[in-house]
């Protein structure tokens, strides 16, 4: 593959999206052609059912003003696209969205890294500590979120008391900022667990060998991190990227929900909440529905980036 | 022996009979906590009381929550029998024709009695069409009013304002005495709607949306609408008013703690306060402007009962049957009494009355009071389509307005432009 470029031509672009899924390293041949297709059918149906099919319908949606009911559909054509992209409101969602993601995905793979490193080097009680920091995981994101709102409520919240020593009277569901911090750190303490869990075990997968060779090679501790230990982390930190990514963007829904406590006035929520705010409380199908073809757009996008983009530089052992 | 097994077997074939013969409804609803057990209290009632039809009630979670199962049911053909819709929902299910049976055409298609008098005057129009023909049954109804704490005000050496003129005067001593003067919960119901009922102002035009559905524009960024909030803004510089956001609860919370000395709340916040809060407290009806009126009767809050439309002919009478059987006066003074909502016929207020329940809890008669106030023209009810968003931007706006980003001035024009667009585009999805 030499054509790094953003493809401009379809022929080009046939063979850059072929270049994605590579040859199988090998193949099986089956005697009746029918065969394969009869194990991959249940995968499929479940794709088809429970993908494709809706897809489909917010696509066919997102072209339509419709009554709720259902009793009367207007063709718009593309002005659902059009009042979405036009409206400020939305353009600030996604700015804060694209904020959230990048903050959240950061801290929460710098944190988790941290910690797995630090764990993998304690010898005596590591058992004990991997436990504590793990069972974060067990907890959902709405418990999560009650947990955070409890912290950071205005008349109760112990985080509040102690901004107040320092004099800062910290109005989380007031002050936008305010919120903004409380939504990043809860939506991050809920991801660190899951980032430690991978990265201690892609540290513990690191040969000895290596790491002692490193060690008689250089004394500096960050320098061998950096130079050996990262690199051969780098397929988990790239699996962790991505899951990393796709909970900013979505799973966090529940946190946010609990968080805004279902009123969000002018507090920070992300493209994933505003389509539900519109769609379901609002009961506005064509434009909820542009939103979430906008939003699959994105995602696509992304996942496409990621791995033309990243996976190339990333060293499968 | 043979006696007793085949008069158990004959027993066993009698229920099993009765139990073919019952027709099944279904009601989905959004409470929950102490309203959701009276309702299944309420059913529980209705099953005994008759032999012909058995009803389920079903919690869907929020009014939201519960507007948008039905919606979602009816698309796909499985939609209950008996559907809770919010105020600010009506627009959305009644401008849907052909989702429900009017309530009314319902009732008496039945064969039964109905009359719109027998409901009490601030809630015969608000579910209703413009011809006043009800399409939604009034169920859990309620009025914002004004709680106060009696020891504050007592301190203070002031008595509860009535009007927001008072407000100004008893305010300043109110603090003198270490209390934040007011708090509100949901300024969207409060200062918004019920400023344009109390103080009988047009609140969208089309006859407050009730005429047609084109067209339809709000009449929010008037002169009087803005006063309130720069007065609300300007008491809160102050320290007069304490905002705690959108939340509903977030705002009560100082209240029930006794730092807030008076709090607009519903009249149905009545039967949890009496559990929450930490002193004597009473209540009497939401200010107005005594320089805009007289002080009108407000809009009711809550939600109504609709009849869903695709289903079966006996299925309708057991729902026109339940209809009548909730309006019965036994009926809505055991809802009004264990929830605090509104009765909302006449005759179970004067029963209520007579029973000696506002005698024991004084507070309980304000809410009905204040909906028996006189009408003016715009205290009626409004119909505005997509009125839950319209009201996200109204409460994003306030928030923005009292941490000083934008001025009520400013957040109005926002909201009537942004609002005018929702309505316009409500008008397109209608047929």
């Amino acid at each position: 593959m030499t054509d790094t470029p953003l493809p401009n031509s379809p022929t080009r672009l046939r063979r850059w999206l072929d270049g994605l899924h590579s040859a199988p390293a090998k193949r099986v041949q089956f005697d009746r052609p029918l065969t394969p297709w009869a194990f991959v059918l249940p995968q499929l149906l479940v794709v088809v059912v429970f993908f494709y099919w809706p897809s489909v319908q917010a696509v066919t949606s997102s072209f339509y003003i419709e009554d709720p009911f259902g009793f009367g559909a207007t063709f718009v054509g593309l002005e659902n696209y059009q009042s979405v992209l036009a409206s400020g409101e939305y353009r600030s969602i996604a700015g804060f969205t694209l904020f959230f993601a990048v903050l959240v995905t950061a801290l929460a793979l710098g944190a988790g890294l941290l910690l797995a490193v630090k764990a993998d080097a304690v010898i005596r009680g590591s058992a004990q500590y991997k436990t504590a920091l793990i069972s974060v995981y067990a907890i959902a994101p709405p418990v999560a979120g009650l947990i955070g709102m409890m912290f950071f409520d205005m008349h109760i919240g112990p985080f509040v008391t102690v901004a107040s020593w320092f004099g800062w009277q910290m109005q989380v569901g007031i002050n936008y900022w305010d919120t903004v911090l409380a939504l990043v750190l809860v939506s991050v303490w809920k991801q660190i667990p899951y980032n430690f869990i991978f990265f201690l075990s892609g540290l513990q997968s690191v040969p000895v060998s290596v790491r002692e060779a490193a060690a008689i090679d250089c004394r500096s501790g960050w320098r061998r991190f950096y130079t050996v230990t990262l690199p051969l982390l780098a397929p988990t930190a790239f699996f962790l990227l991505i899951i990393n990514v796709t909970y900013a963007l979505f799973d966090t829904f529940g946190i946010i929900d609990v968080m805004v406590k279902d009123k969000p006035a002018n507090n920070p929520i992300t493209l994933v909440y505003k389509v539900y705010l519109d769609g379901f409380k609002g009961n506005d199908i064509g434009g909820s529905a542009a939103q979430s073809v906008i939003l699959m757009g994105v995602v696509f996008a992304l996942t496409i980036l990621q791995f033309r983009f990243l996976e190339k530089r990333i060293h499968y052992g | 022996m043979l006696k007793t097994a085949s008069f158990a077997a004959l027993a066993l074939s009698m229920s099993a009979l009765s139990a073919f013969a019952q027709t099944e409804i279904t009601w989905w609803h959004g409470m929950g906590g102490r309203n959701g057990e009276v309702i299944n209290e309420i059913s529980q009632k209705f099953n005994e009381a008759q032999a012909e039809c058995h009803l389920t009630p079903l919690s869907k979670g929020t009014y939201e929550e519960a507007l948008a199962s039905g919606i979602a049911a009816f698309r796909s053909g499985e939609q209950p029998n008996i559907l809770q819709v919010f105020d600010a929902g009506a627009a959305t299910i009644i401008n849907a024709k052909g989702a429900t049976i009017a309530a009314e055409d319902l009732i008496t298609g039945a064969g039964k009695p109905f009359s719109r008098d027998d409901f009490i005057a601030g809630v015969r129009n608000f579910y209703a069409d413009s011809t006043g023909k009800f399409i939604g049954m009034p169920f859990n109804s309620s009025a914002p009013i004004l709680y106060f704490n009696t020891d504050a005000l007592a301190k203070a050496g002031v008595a509860a304002p009535k009007t927001w003129e008072e407000f100004e005067q008893v305010a300043p001593k109110l603090k003198a005495a270490g209390y934040i003067p007011l708090a509100a919960s949901q300024l969207t119901w409060m200062m918004v709607e019920n400023f344009k009922s109390r103080n009988n102002q047009q609140f969208a035009t089309n006859n407050n949306g009730y005429d047609a559905v084109e067209g339809t524009q709000l009449i929010v960024n008037d002169d009087a609408q803005v006063m309130m909030f720069d007065k609300l803004k300007e008491w809160a510089d102050d320290g007069y008013y304490g905002f705690y956001g959108a939340g509903w609860a977030d705002n009560q919370k100082p209240f029930e703690e006794g730092k807030v000395a008076m709090w607009i709340g519903s009249s149905g916040s009545f039967g949890g306060l009496q559990k929450t809060a930490v002193m004597p407290f009473s209540a009497t009806y939401m200010p107005y402007w005594a320089a805009l009126g007289e002080g009108t009767q407000s809009f009711i809050g809550g939600a109504a009962l609709f009849a869903m439309a695709g289903k079966p002919a006996e299925q309708n009478a057991c729902t026109a049957e339940f209809f009548s059987f909730l309006t019965s006066p036994e009926v809505q003074v055991y809802w009004h009494e264990n929830t605090g909502y509104v009765p909302v016929t006449t005759a179970a207020y004067e029963l209520a009355k007579k029973q000696g329940w506002y005698d024991q809890k004084p507070v309980a008669e304000v809410g009905i009071q204040q909906l028996m106030l006189p009408g003016g023209d715009w205290s009626k009810g409004y119909r505005l389509g997509f009125y839950p968003q319209i009201r996200s931007v109204m409460e994003r706006e306030f928030n923005r307005i009292f941490s000083g980003e934008v001025t009520p001035r400013q957040a109005f024009d926002t909201i009537q432009s942004e609002g005018d667009a929702l309505l316009a585009r409500f008008a397109k999805t209608a047929n």
